[in-house]
This record gives C-alpha cells, sequence and structure tokens, in this order.
C-alpha cells in the first residue's frame, strides 16, 4: 500500500537504545532512553507533575547516587497525558497496519468474500503450493529482480556521484539553487512523471516528432517491451536520483574541513583527497542505502508500474505487487493473491534482517546496531 | 544534538565558514601584477580547479538541471498555447506563440476535472491536517525519556516499517469497514507513517528537557507544553512532515483506484491518468459538462493544463518549506 511519502533514506532504528555520539551520518533513530540509569529509568532529578515526596517506597542507589524509585502507578499518573497521546497513531496503527496482518490468514483458507473470514473453511497450506507452482509468479519474482538488479547498477551510483559533484561547487547560492530544482521532481506523483515522459519519448511525443522531422523513423518508448527496464530506470532516475544526494550531502557537511586542509598540505590532490577523505566518510551512508535497497528488493516502483503494464504488457512489467492486485481485486482469487502477498512480505522482513547482519559482519552499524 | 547548525546554510555551510587567515589566502606563487581572481568561498588549500575540470563541472550540471526543468517547461507553455500552435508545432510546443488560458476556462468551468480537484483539495487538506496532528502528537508522547511503556509503544511503530500487511488484506478490511466510495478510505488507512513519527520525535528528543520542565513547573501540562513550547520550536520539522505527508496524499492514485469507483469522487491524479495518461474521453455527461462534441476537451492544452492543475500544489507550496529539508529531514533522520 501506498504511505504518504516516503523519504528515500527509509526506517532505521537501534533497538539497543543506546544513543551514538558519532555523528557520521549513519541514519538513527534512538529508541530508548538517554536518560541516566535508574532503577526504572528514571532520571534522578525526576520531579515531574504528579510525583509525591511521600509516595517514595524505597531509596535506590546507582553508581552511588542515592535516586527516588516511584511506584509504576505513579508513573502512569504522571505519563498518563503521554499515553493519551498516543492513542490516536496506535488506534489507526492498530486498525489499519496490525488488524490486515490477522487477515492474512485468508492465505491458508479457502476464502469467499461472500462466506467471509469468519466461515471460510482452512485448507492448510495449498494456495501457498498454487503460488510456488505457479508459472506466473516465478515470471513477475524474475522481472522484480532483473528491475531491482537493473537499477542497482544503474540508479544506486547517480545519486553519489550527484552528491561529489555538487560538493565541489563552491559558491553556496549556486549549490543551494542547484538543490532545490534537483530535488522537485521527487515531489510529483508517478502519474505525472510517466504522463511527461509519455508526452516526451512516447509514439507522439517531442523526441519522436523532432526525429520525424530530422527525417528519421520514429520509435515509442512507452510501448517497447525490449527497452522497458531502460525506461523505467531513467523514469526513478528523473524523479528520485536528485532527492536522493540529500543524504549525502549531509553526511558529506559532516567531515571535519581540517582532514581536507591536513592532507592537501601533506600534498594530496583533488582526487586523492576525495578517494581517502571523503568516500570514506560516505561509506556508512552508501552501504546503508544498499542495505535498505536489498531489503526493498521485491518492491519496485509499484505505482510506476501499474501505470505502464498497460502499455507495454504483463511480460516485462509485471512485477509482485501488480501481479497480486491482478490476481486478487481484479480476478479476485483473493487467497491466492493475499498467499503471494504474505509471500513478499515475510521474504522482505528476511531480507532486511539478513542484510543488516552482514553489514554487521562487515563492521559497519547498518540499520540498526547489535546491542 | 546539534539542532542550530547549518540553519539556512545549506549543509555544507560548516566548511564554509571556516576562516581562512587573509595572508594565507592570498598566498601562491607571485604571477606578476596579474594575480587569478579567487572565489571567496575557496579555501586557499583547494587549490585552483583546472579548466577542463570546471568546464566539465558546469556543462553537466547544466545539463541536468535542464533535463529537470525542460519538461516543466513545454508542458506548462502548451498548456497556455493556442490549438493553433500545438498543431502547427505538431504536439508540444517548445517556441512560445500566442499565449491563451482558454484550456483552464474549459476545464475549470465545471465538470470531471473541477471536481476532481475539489476532491484532491479536500483530501489533502484533512488528510495533512489529521496526519500532522496525530503524528506531532504521538511523537511528543513519545518523546519523553523514561515516560511509562513507551518502549513497547514505540515497537508498535517500528514493526509497520519492516512488516507490512499486504494489499489484499488492507483492502478486504476497508471493504468490510463500508469505506469503498468513501473519501475517507483516502485518508485512513495511509494517516500514520511511522517514519515521520521518528522524525518528530527524535526532532523533539533533541529539545532541551530544561524548557519543558520550567513550563512544567511552572503548571502547564503536557498539551500546553506541546503547543505552547514544543510545536513553536520545530516549525521546521513539522512543516516538513506535513509536506511529506500532504504530497503523498496529493500524488496517490492508487488508493483511490482500489476503493473508489464512481469518478465523480475520483481525485485529480486518477483524472489525469485515465485522461491524459490512457487517453479516455472525458465523458460529456450531466450538466455543466465540458463540450466533447468538438474535441477541444482532448486537444493536448486541455490534457497539459491538467497536469499543470496537478503540479500546481506542489509548485506553490515547495519554495517555502525546501528551505528546511536539510535541518528538518537530516537531523530528524540523522543523528547530529
Amino acid at each position: 500500500m501506498s504511505h504518504p511519502s516516503t523519504p528515500p533514506a527509509g526506517p532505521t532504528a537501534t533497538p539497543s537504545g543506546r544513543r551514538e555520539g558519532r555523528a557520521d551520518g549513519v541514519l538513527e533513530i534512538e529508541l530508548a532512553a538517554h536518560a541516566p540509569q535508574g532503577r526504572d529509568g528514571e532520571a534522578p532529578s525526576g520531579r515531574r507533575r504528579g510525583w509525591r515526596p511521600g509516595r517514595v517506597r524505597e531509596v535506590a542507589t546507582h553508581n552511588g547516587v542515592v535516586m527516588n524509585t516511584i511506584t509504576w502507578r505513579d508513573r502512569l499518573r504522571r505519563d498518563k497525558t503521554l499515553l493519551v497521546m498516543t492513542l490516536p497513531a496506535v488506534g489507526l496503527l492498530v486498525l489499519f497496519a496490525y488488524v490486515p496482518m490477522l487477515g492474512n490468514v485468508i492465505a491458508w483458507q479457502d476464502y469467499s468474500p461472500y462466506v467471509g473470514i469468519a466461515d471460510s473453511p482452512f485448507i492448510g497450506w495449498d494456495n501457498f503450493v498454487r503460488v510456488f507452482s505457479n508459472p506466473q509468479f516465478l515470471h513477475a519474482v524474475g522481472n522484480t529482480l532483473l528491475i531491482t538488479g537493473f537499477q542497482l547498477v544503474f540508479f544506486f551510483p547517480i545519486p553519489i556521484m550527484l552528491a561529489l559533484l555538487l560538493n565541489s561547487v563552491v559558491t553556496p547560492a549556486l549549490r543551494t539553487s542547484i538543490q532545490s530544482i534537483i530535488y522537485l521532481p521527487h515531489f510529483f506523483s508517478w502519474v505525472l512523471v510517466v504522463t511527461i515522459f509519455q508526452q516526451i519519448f512516447g509514439g507522439a511525443g517531442l523526441v519522436n516528432r523532432l526525429l520525424a522531422q530530422a527525417g528519421y523513423t520514429g520509435f515509442d518508448l512507452m510501448t517497447n517491451p525490449d527497452t522497458f527496464l531502460v525506461l523505467v530506470t531513467s523514469q526513478a532516475v528523473w524523479k528520485d536520483a536528485g532527492w536522493g544526494i540529500i543524504i549525502f550531502l549531509a553526511a558529506l557537511a559532516t567531515v571535519d574541513p581540517a582532514h581536507y586542509e591536513a592532507s592537501a598540505m601533506d600534498g594530496a590532490g583533488r582526487w586523492r583527497r576525495m578517494w581517502h577523505i571523503t568516500l570514506p566518510a560516505i561509506r556508512p551512508t552508501i552501504i546503508l542505502l544498499l542495505i535498505l535497497r536489498l531489503g526493498d528488493a521485491l518492491t519496485v516502483g509499484f505505482e510506476q508500474l501499474i501505470l505502464q503494464r498497460g502499455a507495454v504488457g504483463p511480460g516485462v512489467a509485471e512485477v509482485i505487487d501488480t501481479y497480486v492486485y491482478y490476481q486478487g481485486v481484479v480476478n479476485g482469487d483473493w487467497a491466492f493473491a493475499a498467499a503471494a502477498g504474505l509471500v513478499k512480505g515475510v521474504v522482505s522482513l528476511l531480507l532486511v534482517l539478513g542484510a543488516n547482519k552482514l553489514a554487521h559482519v562487515f563492521g559497519e552499524d547498518g540499520v540498526y546496531r547489535k546491542s | 544534538m546539534s539542532i542550530s547548525t547549518d540553519a539556512g546554510q545549506g549543509p555544507l555551510g560548516r566548511l564554509d565558514a571556516v576562516p581562512v587567515p587573509e595572508p594565507l589566502r592570498d598566498a601562491g606563487p607571485a604571477r606578476g601584477p596579474r594575480r587569478p581572481r579567487r572565489s571567496k568561498h575557496r579555501n586557499a588549500w583547494e587549490g585552483r580547479p583546472t579548466p577542463i575540470g570546471q568546464g566539465a563541472k558546469i556543462v553537466i550540471l547544466s545539463i541536468v538541471v535542464l533535463v529537470v526543468l525542460f519538461p516543466l517547461y513545454t508542458v506548462i507553455l502548451t498548456s497556455f498555447s493556442t490549438t493553433a500552435d500545438v498543431n502547427r508545432s505538431g504536439g508540444m510546443v517548445i517556441i512560445p506563440g500566442d499565449l491563451t488560458i482558454a484550456a483552464y476556462r474549459q476545464i475549470l468551468s465545471g465538470g470531471i476535472v473541477t471536481r476532481a480537484a475539489g476532491v484532491s483539495v479536500f483530501v489533502t487538506t484533512v488528510g495533512t491536517i489529521l496526519s500532522t496532528i496525530v503524528s506531532v502528537m504521538a511523537a511528543y508522547g513519545l518523546s519523553r525519556p523514561s515516560s511509562l511503556g513507551h518502549r513497547p509503544i514505540l515497537f508498535v511503530f517500528l514493526v509497520t516499517m519492516f512488516f507490512g500487511a499486504g494489499m489484499i488484506p488492507t483492502y478486504l478490511l476497508v471493504s468490510n469497514l463500508g469505506l469503498i466510495d468513501s473519501l475517507w478510505a483516502l485518508i485512513l488507512p495511509g494517516a500514520v507513517s511511522a517514519f515521520n513519527v521518528l522524525i518528530l520525535r527524535s526532532f523533539f528528543m533533541g529539545i532541551d528537557p530544561a524548557i519543558t520542565e520550567a513550563a512544567r513547573i511552572d503548571g502547564a501540562g503536557d498539551f500546553r507544553i506541546l503547543g505552547r513550547i514544543v510545536l513553536p520550536m520545530s516549525t521546521a520539522v513539522v512543516a516538513v512532515v506535513a509536506l511529506f505527508y500532504g504530497v503523498g496524499y496529493f500524488n496517490a492514485f492508487f488508493n483511490a483506484m482500489l476503493y473508489i469507483n464512481d469518478n465523480t469522487l475520483w481525485p485529480l491524479q486518477l483524472v489525469l491518468r485515465s485522461y491524459v495518461l490512457q487517453g479516455v474521453t472525458l465523458p460529456g455527461s450531466g450538466a455543466g459538462q465540458v463540450d466533447v462534441a468538438t474535441g477541444a476537451v482532448t486537444g493536448l492544452p486541455v490534457k497539459m493544463a491538467i497536469m499543470v492543475l496537478a503540479v500546481i500544489p506542489i509548485l506553490a507550496v515547495y519554495p517555502f518549506v525546501q528551505r528546511h529539508f536539510t535541518k528538518g529531514v537530516i537531523f530528524g533522520a540523522v543523528k547530529g
């Protein structure tokens, strides 16, 4: 499902809850408190609303500091408002994210919308067997991986190169203007982007017309299955490559200029400074984004592809998500489609966890840190 | 958490801010009276760029900027062009001729495009307000270290970032809730993005606790602290998150394709898809509809005007929010 706006750098978290002071550009959202460690994680000076001296039940010491420990009842009284504040969001997530997770139970059913989830009979793993023995599904998986792989090679490096290029533009005003311009397409809808490409590269498009005027035979990039990989990658580059640099520029901004200056004093030229200082500085970011991309390997521009599947045909444009949509919503084979979608969700989760483990093996932080 | 660094300077502000002693700046081999001009933004140790390198840089960056701007230029120009100019050029107009707002008058004089614009504005406005309020409250509710139960609640948010329920069960749920052909189906299912909540939370946690503590001692409750102290200090990040939500609502078309069968409730993106991308002719039923018989409505200027309509809100809001990107996004996500 489409979430409103996912920035390119995806979700990150540290279950360990530790807060790291290093500013090396690794995405990290802290999970837990960075307060001094009390018995209840309570800060020593925790004189908050609802706190009464008389309610102190025991006095604990931590590292020699005397600390007040309060009962959870008092913490509930104190944090009641905070809990109430999270309720609407939690409610929406439970209803629209967790309830559907349970709804995946239809993948094990002979589900019929007229009978309902409660009364549809369970049939074990039959739907999954059907999914894995279905050549169309396997074809969709193949297409998905092909597009992911192609974009990993031809899309992924572009924001890095753009960021390095822009980083070398020294005039701040010029740099910010270029940034504002190239971030812009990220905020356009896929419908708009695909339509723009259609008007320029389509059969009746601008390029075709100019070619015809120059006496060449035209082409229609929008309906040609052979060039579809290039087309979807170009669209993705046009839309998101500019936005992709924001995270690299942030990582580059954390580099201490003294490093550059010192290496320049030691005789390092432009390229050596880039190789020995700039690139190592953004390496954790590159690895992080690679991991996120690998975790997302089975998700390739669903809206982008479903818009063009009709024009170019399912042979090249059918990916797992579009397949699930057509099998389920269009053809009404709900249980089968749910099983296919569930397979994708579980494999994606395993991919994220696996890629993260890989990052740890290589000594990088990854999406979250090992505790 | 360095919140205030780099405000308004671009991400490399600090790098440029390094003061270079004047003598060092001017140091270099004496080449007679005409010394090469040095950019005041370039540090002395960086050395002078080679002309070839500099030229290549200019060319590449110009091409990149052109590639982004040219399609917008031709779309906007074509939407203002007369049918005669479009026919003369054979399609998209590159060189401006006579300009007219006939296409806009046509699509905005009632009918399906006007209605779709209204639907999009409604969904975007209501959705953005709802999502932003709910997310800000949740982020604040989770931002106090050591508050009761914040870890399990945070976990509830995190799980949704790594595992999605899938399209089919979500569709069945929305359909069972009776939200098919309701605009709420375009708002509620994606109303909370855990990622945005975490961006906000991370920013709120960077606010000096002494400030909120002082307000609490003065007797302010959490709602008042959030509204009077935390929010005014976080306008940049809240603006960016609101933009993310707003753009998400405004650009979404697949939700509408799933949940909205009644084409009088279609948002603009779906109209754009059907009538421009797929080239379906606008239906001519009902009073106040655009005239299909003339064929004018399928003309290129009208299509391009629909495209412009589908991008104007973004172009209008973007300049005001984009200067906060670095501050809002990066400091929300990257530890500073």
